[in-house]
């Protein structure tokens, strides 16, 4: 197993204007990008249940050829608004790091 | 010789500052025109709300505009700047107007300055409103809250509304002779399209470019400083390179921009139509610049403009204060309930019937222990050795405001927790004054497009002679 903080190139959140937040998860070659993906780890499920909304308001690509993930959901709370905890949305990402991919599996393929 | 427009794009916004060595560099490759953002709803809805530009410094903003000017009066060459004064409404547009006046006198410059608003009039509005044309904005079919139907109330409680203009008006004001263009709030490609497409480039390339342009050197492979890029447009492609040799990009450093702040990576929505970029192939030149082709722009069916709006929502005060002792830490949730409960049984002593508790809001951050995530936080169970507490009270009137947080802050400081007994002070705080009045608390409310009757329509224009 290996955390995806030590996998991906880059994994960052941020607003997509004030009532949306996007997270990227790039990673930098398509092999580690690939197994990634085939882990089956990521998945709208998975988002859906760290971010507590329906998985219907998340917005997931795989986006192979900038060996990449996309997540876009709406933002907890809207961006500056009474609660808000993050105006940039930037560290909202940050419980994606410590996520476990599998990744003894396919050094052995 | 087949057409090519050459731009250049200082800095990522204007205010955060620029390599002068990067910037003459990108001169010397005779740019057609200079475009800088200046604006975005990023630092949240305070500007926009209350007509400050507070997300950017105005000294930096000065240097920023007037090495941007002195290089495009020197060349004859426009200048194009949008979102002015970061919320991009009429005080923030006149703010930056003011200073590119100063400097125009400082220097002696002398040019033809178009000056195009973008704040909306709310009547004109709610008659759109009437009329059906202004729509929620949410191609992506979200549910909640933030994604339905526009109400008049809403609209009518907008203590400011912004529009955000396409490339249209910029083009308008070419035509008209302006040198320089200081813009409200617009899409932030809308600066860097206008020119190139005004010259009859195709909209594929020319849309692309303008959304790698706009965050300047954003788009390199290892982003450091804010610097200069630059992009030369051609009839079916453009090249992207950052003027300093010190920075690269890379066939990957420029697809991943495409990302950034956006929901799709191959979908860009814009006033007059989208950016597809899902057939885009990108191609290293040499080893600092990237040739990209098969950029696709979609003409929409109805011209759609943004409107960004915000709200006053009363005034904050805050504290804020640490927490050191295990004992306490060791029982921080129960502890805080309990503050939370004593603290609303004496608002309830101090103001009678005079505050209600729908005349207040409170909300507690816990630095440490999950200040970032809230409810989202997964690390649970953990007792941390120190945790930052921050206590904030929003109200109807500041003086309000900050009463009722003395109350909350004076509530904190000396409650009783289990373990010892007598007096104790729980709170470290760093600063006096202990309770921090914060100001009027803004929101945004609108997430929606109106449907104007031709591009030019909500954004009227001025040209002087500077």
């Amino acid at each position: 197993m290996a955390k995806l903080k030590h996998l991906a190139t880059l994994v960052r959140s941020k607003n997509a204007k004030p009532f949306l937040m996007t997270i990227d998860i790039m990673f930098r070659d398509e092999a580690t990008y690939r197994r990634v993906k085939e882990s089956g780890v990521l998945t709208v499920d998975l988002f859906a249940q760290l971010y507590r909304t329906r998985p219907e308001n998340i917005l997931f690509i795989a986006y192979d050829q900038g060996y990449s993930f996309k997540v876009t959901l709406p933002r907890p709370v809207p961006q500056g608004d009474v609660g808000d905890r993050d105006m940039h949305a930037g560290q909202q990402h940050s419980p994606l790091l410590e996520l476990e991919i599998p990744v003894d599996a396919w050094r052995l393929t | 010789m087949a057409k090519e427009i050459v731009a250049l794009a200082p800095t990522e916004i204007v205010g955060a500052g620029f390599s002068l060595e990067s910037f003459e560099r990108g001169l010397q490759a005779n740019p057609d025109f200079i475009g800088c953002d200046a604006g975005s709803s990023d630092a949240g809805p305070f500007d926009l709300g209350s007509g400050e530009t507070t997300s950017h410094d105005l000294r930096s903003i000065r240097r920023d505009l007037r090495v941007m000017l002195l290089a495009a009066r020197a060349r004859g060459i426009p200048l194009l700047i949008g979102s002015c004064g970061y919320a991009g409404g009429d005080p923030h547009i006149e703010r930056y107007r003011r200073i590119v006046e100063e400097i125009a006198r400082e220097e002696n410059l002398h040019f033809r300055l178009a000056v195009i608003h973008a704040e909306q009039d709310k009547r004109s509005l709610l008659g759109k409103l009437r009329e059906g044309r202004i729509k929620p904005l949410n191609p992506w079919g979200f549910t909640g809250e933030s994604f339905g139907e526009l109400s008049a109330a809403t609209l009518e409680r907008c203590e400011r509304i912004v529009g955000c203009m396409g490339s249209e008006p910029y083009i308008e004001a070419l035509d008209r002779g302006a040198e320089v263009i200081l813009a409200g709030r617009s899409t932030d490609t809308s600066i860097f399209a206008a020119l190139p497409l005004r010259e009859g480039l195709s909209p594929g390339p020319v849309w692309h470019a303008a959304k790698i342009l706009e965050c300047a050197a954003a788009a390199v492979e290892k982003h450091g400083q804010p610097d200069c890029l630059m992009v030369r447009i051609g009839e079916e492609h453009f090249v992207v390179e950052p003027p300093s040799p010190a920075l690269r990009c890379t066939p990957l450093s420029v697809l991943s921009h495409m990302l950034y702040e956006n929901p799709s990576p191959f979908h860009l929505y814009e006033p007059s139509g989208m950016l597809d970029t899902s057939a885009a192939r990108y191609v290293a030149v040499g080893d600092r610049a990237v040739k990209v082709t098969g950029s696709r722009f979609v003409p929409a069916e109805r011209y759609t403009v943004k409107l960004e709006g915000a709200e006053k929502v009363g005034f904050r005060a805050i504290f804020i204060g640490g927490i050191r002792d295990s004992l306490l830490l060791g029982q921080l949730e129960e502890w805080m309930e309990e503050a939370l409960r004593t603290f609303r049984a004496k608002v309830r002593s101090a103001y009678g019937d005079a505050v209600s508790p729908e005349d207040y809001q409170v909300v507690l951050r816990t630095y440490g222990k999950d200040g970032v995530m809230g409810p989202l936080e997964p690390v649970t169970g953990l007792v941390p050795h120190e945790v930052g507490l921050i206590g904030e009270v929003v109200a109807r009137d500041q003086e309000l405001a900050n009463s009722i947080c003395y109350q909350l802050r004076y509530t904190f400081q000396h409650l009783h927790y289990g373990g010892f007994e007598g007096l104790v002070t729980a709170i470290a705080y760093p600063f006096a004054p202990l309770t921090i009045p914060v100001g009027p608390v803004y929101r945004f409310v609108l997430n929606h497009v109106v449907e104007p009757e031709d591009p030019l329509e909500l954004f009227p224009m001025e040209i002087v002679e500077v």
